[in-house]
């Protein structure tokens, strides 16, 4: 973790001074992705909470992507344009949804809990396909933005981005807490070895339960934004692909250390729109660099960066 | 004096194999109680349906007058009953001192605590360091379990079991794969904590089992050959053939296996 | 209605075969060495536009069917040896990110050499015509063609697994992965034999439904989750398992999108039915995984991995 201490300031700085370098670039596009950028470091780290440091691999994560914005779409068409409570009623959700799930997902061990959460994700996914109401298949185009104490904040483009920017590093902050105190310290136990920490007396369930609800509030935060971002819901943003992506995201940066989450995020945006801008062909470059980086990366971004810095080993 | 634990009919097999075959024992508290057997007898299978690893298919366990045949590991070591492994069982990306304050922490107020850093926790580390030292492992203190030598992580295996505040401790081979000095002095922490604890231990150095224990049992595939005081288990003939064999004659002078 | 129902029961035996001729490789390679492979499914979509391809430059659809067997063994061989191989005892998440990146490759180069748009392959005139089931139901023979088949190759391989040398391993590897290497098995060659063969089979499974389906860049990803489904409900591992689990799928999915609405209109509206119906429907094999995972945590036929 001596990483992320030294890395996260910088990667959040460096963020901070996206939106002027971009203005002065004259390509306010660049805001736009850079704000991608962060939502997606948002979920990615919050499934890094789960899959880094609690050895859970949810296949279904970007339920909660989901269930976020929809959250915005359900109150912004009730008239409750708050921010604030916006992000509220989707951890809530996101919460209602990952308790009973999570709970059933904890009964199985690997490979089987990767494929339980993925039936998880896809039964949400459905929900909302079928939901007439919302869109159904569609999805629906939002009325208007999320508003923060009754300004329009996030209907300008650096205004959301420095808004996602604020949650993403007090996710960071929390989270970096969270995985050292007396509670992550017992959820990075069981991942080493569930036998020997219930031989000191830990039951593991309702930590790691606690653990996967607490990481789906997060990503629900991350869907509020991401509706906000384009104005728009639709169970795309549940589909198996979207799971997929965020641990993708997270294995790339690195698991288990939070900031390889967030540079996984930001690689994976930041290829894929500027791949994309190179050829239409993208793909097969982007594919051969997660292979590569597969085959002769262990540890992904940050543990190139780990053995590019021989610093202090990580503990 | 009434038993710590009292195990009756205890029945697993695995298969068709009958691996503790109706097995009855009862251990006295603040004695040390040595269970010998050749490899495979069953054990490591014993300690682990003790310890609430394994469910037993038949039979009851009684510990401090409860019944705790179905009560999961976690509930056992609350109650004190405490196991260490015959494979070293630790978290090898944890320091040493984390592996013992982890168990410290596990019986010293909540672990849904989310904000402060564990790793800072004075009271729990001064807790853990005083295990280490029991051992003989304090100046390993902030090694990572996984760069121990195989001794050291045997004193560290046995320096977490303490930490868990043991009344009853299940010891599986913890000498096994020592070198010579750590097993003196592994055996002579035995020696300390047997007047204080009640020890079931499973052994194969002879010396040390017939140095510590106050009974010692033998188990032949499954079954109690013999059980009793050591003079006595010693002389069984039924023990000398199915166990000791000729060459241990004299258990007392046995070199260490 | 009677006859609506054996036809679709028809109709989802033939998809579950589908399902199993793709399962049957993956839970080999996953059960036995441990693999979590992303990119079987492409190895499907692969089948189709070989199949594609060698009709088209043939004009012989028996010719083209016999010829994707080696093609594919050749694909299968060339990716063990260029990027599986590699990833044998790497952890989970490192074939997770090895494979998901295959997927984008082999899905952008089949795109680039075949274009988007999705191909046909036309049926020879021996199996085009349908058959008499019952009373005025037919069948199309080549359905039925798709039908024998598979368990023609489903009966092999059962053979090939109870009563041949390497189907010994196989199991024995199945139920306890470190006894392979233990009986001093070459692990390498047993698990780049299993590799090959299981994209052979799914390649196989994608060029005998090209006919049927339009062969397209997206047709590996969503057999590839069913085919996740089956190998889960199966248990891990288990070729028995994914036999009967993917008939299973095949029918509780097929059924499900006939039915789903039609039951759906004893209680909402027609029009809400409908939409409903055939949008909850795929929903049915999750639900049905989900169960059985509850019931059984390491599926139907697979070991159990203890407390
Ligand atoms: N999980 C298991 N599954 C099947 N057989 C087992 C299992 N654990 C132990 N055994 C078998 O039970 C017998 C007793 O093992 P164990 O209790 O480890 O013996 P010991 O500790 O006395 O050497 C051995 O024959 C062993 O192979
Ligand atoms: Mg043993």
């Amino acid at each position: 973790m001596s990483i992320a201490k030294g890395a996260a300031p910088l990667v959040i700085l460096g963020l901070t001074l996206l939106p002027p370098l971009a203005s002065a670039a004259g390509d306010p596009f660049l805001t736009v992705i850079a704000t991608r950028m962060v939502i997606f470091a948002l979920a990615a780290l919050s499934l890094d909470l789960i899959l880094g440091f609690g050895a859970m691999v949810s296949f279904g994560h970007a339920a909660y992507l989901g269930i976020g914005a929809y959250a915005v779409a359900v109150l912004g068409g009730m008239g409750v344009t708050d921010l604030g409570l916006q992000m509220l009623a989707a951890a809530l959700a996101a919460t209602l949804f990952a308790l009973p799930t999570g709970a059933i997902s904890l009964r199985t061990r690997g490979v089987y809990f990767i494929m339980i959460t993925l039936a998880f994700g896809q039964m949400a996914y459905f929900v909302f396909v079928s939901f007439s109401a919302l869109g159904g298949d569609d999805g629906m185009a939002l009325k208007g933005y999320s508003t923060l104490l009754g300004l329009p904040v996030l209907a300008s483009g650096t205004g959301l981005f420095y808004v996602s920017l604020a949650l993403l590093t007090l996710a960071l902050i929390g989270l970096d807490r969270i995985t050292r105190s007396r509670f992550g310290r017992v959820l990075r136990g069981c991942r080493e070895n569930s036998l020997r920490m219930q031989a000191v007396g830990f039951r593991p369930f309702p930590f790691q339960l606690t653990a996967y609800v607490v990481a789906a509030a997060i990503c629900s935060v991350a869907g509020v934004l991401l509706a906000n971002q384009a104005l728009f819901v639709s169970p795309a943003y549940m589909s198996w692909q979207r799971s997929g992506e965020l641990i993708v995201m997270v294995v790339l940066g690195g698991a288990g250390n939070l900031i390889g989450a967030v540079l996984g995020a930001l690689a994976i945006v930041g290829l894929e729109e500027g791949l994309a801008r190179f050829s239409h062909h993208w793909r097969l470059g982007f594919g051969l660099i997660l292979v590569l980086v597969a085959l002769y990366s262990p540890g992904g971004i940050t543990g190139m960066i780990r053995r590019i810095l021989p610093a202090g080993r990580p503990g | 004096m009434s038993a710590l634990l009292t195990i009756s009919g205890l029945t697993k097999s695995f298969g068709g194999l009958r691996v503790t075959d109706d097995l009855s024992l009862s251990i006295e508290e603040c004695t040390t109680h040595a269970v010998i057997g050749p490899n495979g007898a069953g054990k490591t299978t014993l300690i682990s349906q003790l310890s609430g690893q394994l469910r037993p298919d038949a039979g009851q366990i009684i510990y401090a007058d409860e019944d705790i045949t179905r009560l999961d590991m976690a509930g056992r070591v609350h109650r004190g009953l405490a196991r260490s492994f015959q494979i070293t069982t630790l978290l090898p990306g944890f320091s040493a001192l984390e592996n013992v304050a982890l168990a410290v922490q596990a019986r010293r107020g909540s672990s849904f605590r989310f904000f402060r850093a564990a790793r800072a926790e004075k009271a729990l580390n001064d807790a853990a360091l005083a295990c280490l030292e029991e051992v003989g492992l304090a100046a390993q203190a902030n090694r990572l379990a996984s760069e121990l030598s195989h001794g050291e992580k045997r004193q560290l295996e046995l320096a977490v079991a303490l930490a868990t505040g043991p009344r009853l401790l299940l010891l599986d081979e913890p000498l096994a794969g020592t070198g010579h000095d750590e097993a003196e002095a592994l055996i002579a922490l035995l020696g300390r904590l047997k007047s204080r604890l009640t020890l079931v231990l499973i052994e194969h150095d002879m010396a040390a089992v017939f140095a510590l224990a106050d009974q010692v049992s033998v188990l032949v595939n499954g079954r109690l050959i013999a059980s009793g005081p050591p003079a006595r288990v010693r002389s069984d003939p039924a023990v000398r053939a199915a166990y000791l064999g000729e060459e241990e004659a004299d258990p007392c002078c046995a070199s260490r296996v | 209605m009677l006859n609506l129902i054996l036809l679709q029961l028809i109709n989802g035996l033939q998809f579950g075969i589908l399902l199993f001729l793709v399962a049957a490789g993956l839970t080999l390679v996953f059960g036995i060495m441990d693999f979590i492979n992303l990119a079987h499914g492409v190895l499907y979509m692969v089948g189709g536009y070989v199949m594609a391809a060698l009709s088209a430059a043939t004009g012989n659809f028996w010719l083209s069917l016999v010829l994707v067997l080696p093609a594919m063994l050749g694909i299968g061989l060339l990716l063990e040896a260029a990027v599986f191989r590699k990833l044998h005892d790497r952890p989970h998440l490192d074939q997770v990110l090895a494979t998901f990146g295959l997927v984008l490759i082999l899905s952008e180069l089949v795109k680039l050499i075949w274009g988007a748009a999705p191909l046909s392959v036309t049926l020879p005139e021996a199996l085009a015509g349908s058959v008499p089931l019952v009373g005025p139901l037919r069948y199309p023979v080549y359905r039925i063609a798709v039908i024998a088949a598979g368990l023609a190759i489903a009966l092999m391989l059962w053979f090939v697994i109870a009563r041949t040398r390497i189907g010994m391993l196989l199991r024995a590897g199945a139920a306890n992965p470190a006894m392979v290497s233990a009986l001093g098995v070459n692990v390498n060659r047993l698990f780049m034999l299993v590799f090959a063969v299981g994209a052979m089979l799914a390649g196989f499974a994608g060029a005998i439904v090209a006919p049927i389906l339009s062969v397209d860049p997206g047709m590996g990803d969503s057999i590839l989750i069913l085919t996740f489904v089956v190998i889960v409900i199966g248990g891990v591992g288990s070729v028995r398992g994914a036999f009967v689990a993917a008939l299973l799928v095949g029918i509780v999915d097929t059924m499900g999108r006939i039915f789903g609405p039609i039951l759906l209109k004893q209680l909402l509206e027609p029009a809400a039915a409908a939409q409903a119906g055939r949008t909850l429907a795929p929903m049915l094999v999750y639900l049905l995984m989900a169960g059985v995972l509850f019931w059984r945590p390491s599926g139907l036929f697979g070991r159990s991995t203890g407390a």
